[in-house]
């Protein structure tokens, strides 16, 4: 117990980086993959055929292999990313090429006849997606979305495994040290669960207020 | 009087893939003038009217209103318009859709300021000031604050009847507005549409309330296989039928109901 409360500060500096870790991803990704999923739903061909082929591609791919693509493929084709921001990358087109998926369902649930009618009304098309289609679609993205980043806060676990020090990594070495496993993975996954049930109640309030769509 | 049409359409032809719709369909509406196009479904009426709107891209022929081509610039062979022209040119005529198509995040007011605000430039304020007389018009005023999910079937389509004249549209263009009304609900639309042309608003209408088209009409055009095959006063179209077989054919569907 006095080691578990000695080694705290170390651990918490490994939340730390779990939490920044996640932070970055989501946010990236985020806007990486809306961007994605707008040009898979409306761009001319070659841009939709182009997404959905990396889409594709990168959701069949585990995340684990991704990251050692990323750290230990790329150097050799000249782009040498530090261990963190090689699994911040990793993770960050993972995650994007899920964000393209929920953007085009939430598009795709849309009636057709929104985007007539804000055309109707001589509404340029960024215009009628700015206030006539993601108002509407952002109820249906969220749900899954927010379940997503729970899952990007969970994945970014696999950081540690190419020496990151996240909370994962904090946790192995103070075991390493201690030879107290039991106790500190529960302390661990006990952070990790107040991370993310914290997140799914933040989604409930969400999605309560994006119910009912008064203003 | 020598009257200049407000929309001209010339020759307009339209296909589905290997399915012609449109085949080189002619029809003007001067300033003022209701027009309202029958005809059986397929005909290509609903196509003609949203080819107008630019919500349908046409393969040949010219739409002009107040002398500007529709989809395509000025003076060039049909290089389409930018994405801002074309909505420019979309705004100069009004949309009332057959499903209404209201915003459902919006409130019935907010329905109508959107393109007030961002299309016309109007201020908060003098968006809501339109907007709030023209639901006066339809008569929903009391109804501004209201979600469209809160709304009937009739009070919404006055909403987008609203919706759509509050913009000052050159022409407004109405897709059947009331075949998805239960029947109860369908005179107070019409109401509201009659108004609009007792007040000189420049209209073109698919409608199957032949009676409606009857009374509300200045022209009536009647549509079979993708071609204008009749057109005159009501008068000229309900009595006589002018031989047309397949305008007598159609006529007699509703003969000894409502008419």
């Amino acid at each position: 117990m006095d080691q578990i409360v000695y080694a705290f500060p170390f651990l918490l500096q490994g939340l730390w980086t779990t939490i920044l870790v996640s932070a970055i991803v989501v946010a990236l990704s985020l806007v990486i993959g809306a961007a994605l999923g707008v040009g898979l739903v409306y761009g001319p061909l070659p841009v939709r055929l182009a997404v959905r082929i990396l889409s594709d591609c990168v959701r069949g791919i585990p995340i684990l292999v991704l990251i050692f693509m990323v750290y230990y493929g790329l150097p050799p084709l000249g782009l040498r990313l530090d261990p963190f921001w090689a699994a911040v990358a990793a993770l960050t087109l993972f995650k994007a090429a899920q964000v393209v998926e929920y953007v085009r369902g939430a598009i795709g649930s849309i009636p057709r006849g929104q985007m007539e009618a804000g055309k109707a009304i001589g509404l340029i098309f960024s215009d009628r997606l700015r206030f006539v289609i993601f108002p509407q679609a952002v109820r249906r993205f969220l749900p899954p979305w927010i379940n997503g980043v729970t899952d990007a806060v969970k994945g970014s676990a696999l950081v540690s495994l190419l020496g990151v020090v996240d909370l994962m990594h904090a946790i192995n070495q103070v075991i390493g040290r201690t030879y107290e496993p039991l106790p500190l993975y529960l302390l661990g996954a006990a952070l990790y669960f107040a991370i993310n049930y914290s997140l799914s109640s933040f989604s409930r309030v969400l999605e309560r207020r994006y119910a009912f769509v008064r203003e | 009087m020598e009257v200049v049409p407000l929309l001209a359409i010339e020759q307009l032809s339209k296909s589905f893939g290997s399915n012609e719709v449109l085949k080189s369909v002619d029809l003007s509406v001067s300033a003022g003038e209701v027009v309202t196009i029958i005809g059986p479904s397929g005909s290509g009426k609903t196509t003609l009217l949203r080819c107008v709107n630019f919500l349908e891209f046409y393969d040949g022929g010219s739409i002009r209103i107040d002398g500007s081509e529709v989809g395509f610039r000025d003076g060039s062979q049909r290089r389409r318009r930018t994405e801002r022209d074309l909505a420019r040119m979309r705004a100069e005529t009004g949309m009332v859709f057959q499903s209404f198509n209201l915003f459902p995040h919006l409130t019935a007011e907010q329905n109508v300021t959107l393109g007030l605000q961002q299309v016309r430039g109007k201020s908060r304020k003098d968006a809501r000031d339109t907007a709030r007389h023209w639901l006066a018009r339809v008569g929903l005023e009391h109804k501004a604050g209201s979600l469209p999910s809160e709304l009937s079937g009739g009070q919404q389509q006055r909403v987008g009847i609203a919706r759509a004249v509050a913009m000052e549209p050159k022409v407004l263009l109405l897709d059947e507005i009331t075949s998805a009304l239960d029947p109860e609900l369908v005179g107070e639309v019409l109401d509201v549409v009659t108004q609009l042309a007792a007040d000189g608003m420049t209209m073109l209408m698919v409608t199957h309330e032949i009676a409606f088209a009857r009374d509300a009409s200045h022209r009536i055009v009647f549509m079979a296989d993708g071609r204008v095959s009749a057109e005159g006063s009501p008068d000229h179209i309900m009595s006589g039928a002018d031989g047309n077989d397949r305008l007598e054919a159609f006529l007699s569907r509703f003969r000894g109901s409502r008419i």
